[in-house]
């Protein structure tokens, strides 16, 4: 689950980097972010060549890329074909989004039965080739940079890309959404409001949206860089939480990251 | 100089903002007591306490039921409501002088086509209304810090030097406060331009001149002289304060006791209570740590390095070659309590901590360091 360091590495020759954007079991949004940089995009588009980003446009331009971002999780038999072949044609592979770094909301499967919800959900269950479990990107190439967040946030998406153009290491702190928070001067929802919150144990990169806004943090950027969930499971439960309710909490969008995975078993899951 | 009466801040907030003066004071927002941008006392709490405890914070009327949820939010001014007449009845709030003189995120400088362009350092005047005794013990402490020894900070500097500071004595000490044991409060004694002291029966301030600024900014208001009951009700609330104190820390072997604590078995205990979300450091008034972040801006080409708060609770924070030297949230905690109490003492002379009990109430697990320390 870690990111992997990296410093990145430029392409050679002086010509102008390859982007690439692929998408697996995901819902779009992490992609949309990337659209929605709109100023920012248009320069990115004259720095790099976008030769591969269904999302915008039907261009498919053959490999290699210099810098492939990849958005959603393994979760069918083509996708573990499709996400080799990726790798094989991507200098730098980057993870964008829950999905692709965690397995995302899709990796509840992994606390039930998968042939159970498709007998329930399809008449024809039998055409349905899915995986047992939803896995992250990591579990099956080697990934040069995990961005978190569900979706990601856009001032670190640029920063990714920006610092892999310039060959430099992303600068995305591990550390809790409550420095953020602080940073930003929202007060704290749990000791002014009793309000549960996950920023102890979230790893930063929303700039804090939720406190501000007086909501506890949900968890979006998966667990932070040393997340003490026993700790925390203690404070929730006298802010009121139940078992259940504490479960479920950690059971969204990074359940299957291992730190969430222990905390929900730490809750009694 | 000696001691007046104002009746009123209106004319004292009047006269700043017409000297130039961006007024900062405490205001209510979302359910807390913040330092924000006012233009008259009636945007001041009026009839606001707060009750503190280890990991709580709860506004409320001074009379009356609890009245804070993140639902219901708080606005600024809601004077009218006030049952007590009180503008400064409640003790430190989650903001110090820090966001002012130290602020979270500063540019410090720009390369632009790969040539280096210092940011600015011209600091707007803003007078701080309302900072407390222990604020006031902070910023001397972060004087020695940032503007003592072979490396003075020339921002900090402009940025303090462009800060009047309006002290307020207190009078509600809250439930985390412990001034009184370190020697820095509850009475303003130094460091500020003008300390005032909140009196009520009738609503009144008795106030001080602490430099030549604060005795022009004085004189140049509607005030009258102090009479002996006047000084004798201020007094009392010094002395009722020290008596209302909510923690307090033995001084006498302090720093030996927390030296020689290196491998006691308890910050292990307490590493297990610790979320190592940094929270204390980053709402402690003397906390002065920052790392340094380097942007590229895509759309002009240009680039930054900005200064920005970090703590040493966090991986990033100790990490030498590639790994983080306190790794162990062990290690965290021992750092931050043995910086406050034991080396800051070695490094600059004096403690690092002046009782204003903020990492008591904003940690959200409760940890105390009062507590941590009578266990050492
Ligand atoms: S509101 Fe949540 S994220 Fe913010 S400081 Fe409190 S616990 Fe941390
Ligand atoms: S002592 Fe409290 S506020 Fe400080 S890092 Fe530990 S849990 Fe967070
Ligand atoms: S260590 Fe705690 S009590 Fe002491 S100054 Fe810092 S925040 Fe205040
Ligand atoms: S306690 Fe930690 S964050 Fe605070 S000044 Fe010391 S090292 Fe820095
Ligand atoms: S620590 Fe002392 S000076 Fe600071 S708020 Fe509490 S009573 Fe006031």
């Amino acid at each position: 689950m870690n990111a992997p360091r990296t410093n990145g590495s430029r392409p050679t020759g002086g010509r102008v980097p390859r982007l690439a954007v692929w998408k697996f079991a995901s819902c779009d949004g992490c992609q949309l972010t990337l659209l929605d940089c709109e100023d920012e995009l248009l320069t990115v588009a004259g720095r790099v060549e976008v030769a591969h980003f269904l999302e915008a446009s039907s261009i498919r331009g053959a490999g290699p890329y210099d810098l492939s971002l990849v958005e959603g999780s393994i979760t069918t038999p083509d996708d573990l074909e499709r996400i080799r072949h990726v790798r094989r044609v991507s200098r730098n592979l980057v993870t964008i989004g829950a999905c692709a770094t965690a397995g995302g909301i899709q990796a509840l499967r992994d606390f039930a039965d998968v042939r159970e919800f498709a007998s329930v959900v399809y008449a024809r269950p039998g055409y349905v080739a899915a995986l047992e479990r939803s896995t992250p990107i990591s579990a099956h190439v080697p990934v040069d940079f995990e961005l978190r967040g569900c979706p990601i946030d856009r001032r670190q998406l640029l920063e990714v890309i920006g610092a892999f153009l310039a060959g430099r290491r992303p600068d995305v702190p591990a550390h809790s959404v409550c420095v953020e928070c602080k940073l930003r001067g929202a007060a704290c929802v749990v000791v002014a409001h009793g309000t549960p919150c996950l920023g102890p144990v979230t790893q930063a990169g929303c700039g804090a949206l939720c406190p501000a806004f007086g909501r506890g943090c949900y968890g979006c950027f998966g667990p932070a860089e040393s997340p003490n969930a026993a700790a925390l499971n203690a404070r929730l439960r006298e802010l009121g939480m139940s078992t259940p309710e504490l479960v479920r909490v950690y059971r969204t969008f990074n359940a299957a990251s291992e730190p969430f995975r222990r905390a929900a078993e730490e809750a009694g899951a | 100089m000696d001691r007046v009466v104002l009746d009123s801040l209106e004319p004292l907030i009047a006269v700043l903002t017409g000297m130039g003066y961006t007024v900062a004071g405490p205001t209510v927002r979302d359910g807390v007591i913040r330092f924000a941008e006012i233009s008259s006392a009636a945007d001041l709490p009026a009839g606001w306490t707060d009750e503190q405890n280890a990991g709580r914070y709860r506004l409320r009327r001074a009379a009356g039921p609890e009245a804070t949820g993140s639902q219901d939010r708080l606005e600024t001014g809601d004077a009218s409501a006030g049952d007590g007449e009180q503008v400064f009845g409640y003790a430190a709030s989650p903001d110090s002088a820090k966001r002012y003189t130290h602020p979270p995120r500063t540019t410090l400088f720009r390369l632009r086509d790969g040539v280096p362009e210092e940011a600015g350092r011209e600091a707007p005047p803003i007078a701080l209304l309302g900072v407390r005794p222990c604020d006031l013990a902070a910023l001397a402490v972060q004087d020695r810090v940032f503007l003592g020894g072979r490396y003075p900070d020339p921002a900090y500097r402009a940025r303090r030097e462009a800060l009047l500071l309006i002290a307020v004595d207190c009078a509600t000490p809250g439930g985390t406060c412990f001034c009184a044991s370190m020697g820095t409060g509850p009475t303003a004694v130094s460091g500020f331009d003008v300390a005032l002291t909140e009196l009520t029966g009738p609503h009144r301030f008795v106030a001080a001149a602490g430099s030549p600024r604060g005795a022009g900014l004085l004189a140049a208001l509607p005030t009258r002289p102090a009479t002996a009951a006047d000084l004798e009700a201020a007094e009392e609330v010094g002395r009722t304060a020290r008596t209302r104190m909510g923690r307090r820390v033995e001084l006498d072997g302090l720093k030996e006791r927390v030296a020689e604590a290196h491998d006691s078995p308890i910050w292990n205990e307490t590493a297990s209570r610790c979320l190592s979300c940094a929270n204390c450091t980053m709402v402690c008034p003397t906390c002065f740590c920052t790392t340094v972040e380097d942007g590229a801006d895509l759309a002009d080409g240009t680039a930054a390095r900005a200064e920005r708060w970090d703590s040493c609770f966090t991986l990033g924070f100790s990490e030498l070659g590639g790994a983080p030297v306190r790794g162990s949230g062990a290690a965290r905690y021992r750092q931050w309590l043995t910086h406050k109490f034991s080396t800051w003492v070695d490094q600059f002379g004096g403690y690092g901590c002046v009782g204003c009990g903020r990492c008591i109430t904003w940690c959200p697990t409760g940890i105390d360091i009062t507590e941590e320390l009578e266990r050492l």
